[in-house]
């Protein structure tokens, strides 16, 4: 079984070479003040694209602008997934089958498809280039996985500990936030992060929606600056794309030591 | 669990979720269904007073070159990238990394899901860099005399394997769940019979994880209907509207345009394409069984 066995780790290697090759330019590029489109080891590895972008026009505001629309869409998911989890999982709802298949079936539902619509509706709301209308819209997209995670997490804990409280007259809303919320605050981490890494990485939304280039989030900014300075500035586009892709990594690397890799997949996708 | 309580009980809970899914997620979906029957446009009379002008829109998109030539390109981007590339290459890994060491696992998984974590428009900066006339592959090709610009020569092989580079992880570590949970007396069996590793895989490995291939493949169908960001970022829809994917034509005739209802009815066509793959899909889990 020698021939084989090492048949499948040169596969493995050869895979493993072809992803990180894209992947290297991006490193070798962002400390080197020459650069061009080919990975090459820089002749003096220096800071200068960090610098050189890491001012509030550039880099700054679109960070923050990023930052503010995800966070908000991570705040808002997460508070009105939980809430609706809560009788979901809790209560037997004649619409219960019937409304968690909806949602299951809405977070498969590719969001391009209805952002015509959804500009026409901002359009008559007067909307649009509202930092508060893409946050809420990003939540709405967000909801769907949310609620559905939301759902499966509280799942987990036993009734009987709210069953005390509820003989005790305490109202749901009372067991929610002091029986249920803390023992499952991991898990709405866990949501919130994810929600918060989407609405991060999301293009085509603020793309769309929104139209005042101060409003921007990073992963309208750097493309922006892409097109601006990108064909020369090829350096200082690799050294922005690091730093957009900074909390990201971060923040998966955090969730996954949590979970054991890959947000917990198997049960999200056995449904 | 409790038995079915009062509106005023389980009713305020769901309330915000409600408002926020039916204002931004039902309503636009409905009024799809409406404006692609109008002439509803950014600016201009039609903009304010959208008038009713029945099929014209589909009439238009069906009998237009752009719509089948789009129509086409997504499909061929959907089964070429996300049916064969992630599906395929997803199961593949995960097959091949089963029963390997700690090490190359661990080098393996963190290279195919470093991709797959990257910001969209990040991972499409590295591809355009990596594929670009004076990028990386080129240097290499280059020494055997194989350099050429991708983007403008193969630019639908370049924003399929773009789609598979990004793409792959989500099916890997899906299979990877999936193939920890076959039990090892089965394949143990199989292997007692005399069944070789791709027998063992075909016959008894695959249809117990059949389920989770079909939701896997209707998944990642539904993620590759709706990739935008990579291929405005790759080509921009070019050269020559060669890459010009649905997403792309919806967005250039709706806001380049201004046409709404010309651009609703292309999103219709889009929703209809993967309500299409999303039945066979599940059609073919239903003949199987």
């Amino acid at each position: 079984m020698r021939g084989p066995r090492l048949v499948v780790n040169l596969v493995l290697l050869v895979v493993a070479v072809l992803f990180v090759a894209p992947l290297l330019w991006l490193v070798t590029a962002s400390f080197d003040t020459h650069g061009g489109l080919a990975a090459k080891v820089p002749g003096e590895a220096t800071l200068g694209n960090f610098g050189q972008i890491l001012n509030w026009q550039v880099g700054g505001r679109p960070l923050v602008n990023g930052l503010l629309i995800s966070a908000g869409t991570a705040i808002i998911a997460v508070v009105a997934a939980v809430l609706a989890a809560y009788p979901l999982s809790r209560f037997q709802l004649r619409f219960r089958r019937p409304f968690l298949y909806t949602i299951l079936f809405t977070t498969g539902l590719p969001v391009t498809a209805i952002m015509v619509p959804v500009y026409g509706l901002f359009v008559r709301l007067s909307l649009v280039d509202s930092l508060w209308g893409t946050t809420v819209f990003l939540a709405a997209t967000a909801l769907p996985m949310a609620i559905w995670m939301c759902k499966n997490f509280m799942d987990g804990i036993p009734v009987s500990l709210e069953e005390a409280a509820w003989v005790d007259g305490a109202s749901s809303l009372q067991a929610l936030r002091s029986i249920v919320l803390p023992l499952m605050a991991p898990g709405v981490a866990v949501v919130g992060i994810f929600t918060f890494i989407t609405a991060w990485g999301n293009f085509f939304v603020p793309f769309v929606l929104l139209l005042d280039p101060d409003k921007m989030p990073a992963s309208v900014g750097i493309f922006s600056f892409f097109g601006q300075n990108g064909l020369v500035a090829y350096g200082q586009l690799a050294a922005y794309s690091i730093l957009y892709t900074a909390p990201v990594l971060a923040l998966y690397l955090v969730v996954s030591r949590w979970l054991g890799g890959g947000f917990s997949m198997a049960g999200a996708v056995k449904a | 669990m409790r038995r079915s309580p009062r509106l005023g009980v389980w009713l305020p809970p769901l309330a915000p979720s409600i408002v926020l899914l039916g204002l931004f997620v039902a309503g636009p979906i409905l009024w799809c269904f409406y404006a692609a029957f109008t002439n509803s446009a950014l600016s201009g009379i039609a903009a304010r007073r959208p008038k009713f002008v029945g099929l014209d829109n589909f009439t238009t998109a069906f009998t237009s070159p752009d719509v089948a030539s789009s129509l086409w390109l997504t499909v061929v981007f959907v089964v070429l990238s996300a049916v064969v590339g992630q599906n395929g290459l997803g199961i593949l890994l995960a097959v091949f990394l089963q029963h390997r060491g700690k090490l190359l696992r661990g080098i393996v998984g963190t290279v195919v899901v470093a991709a797959w974590v990257l910001p969209e428009v990040v991972a499409a900066f590295a591809i355009y860099a990596f594929l670009n006339a004076q990028g990386t592959l080129n240097e290499v090709l280059g020494w055997f005399g194989l350099s050429q610009n991708w983007l403008y020569t193969a630019p639908m092989l370049a924003v399929v394997l773009a789609n598979i580079w990004r793409g792959t992880a989500f099916s890997m570590l899906v299979y990877q769940a999936a193939l920890s949970e076959v039990p090892s007396d089965l394949v143990e069996a199989a292997q007692v019979d005399g069944a070789g590793p791709v027998r063992r895989f075909w016959h008894v490995v695959l249809p117990v994880i059949r389920r989770t291939v079909v939701t896997n493949l209707m998944l990642i169908t539904l993620q590759t209907l709706g990739v935008f960001g990579l291929i405005y970022v790759l080509t921009a829809g070019g050269p020559d509207n060669k890459t010009r994917t649905l997403p792309l034509l919806m967005y250039e005739q709706a806001f380049k345009f201004g046409q709404i209802g010309y651009g609703t009815a292309i999103a219709l066509v889009l929703l209809v394409l993967g309500a299409v793959f999303s039945l066979v899909y599940i059609r073919s889990l239903k003949a199987e069984v």
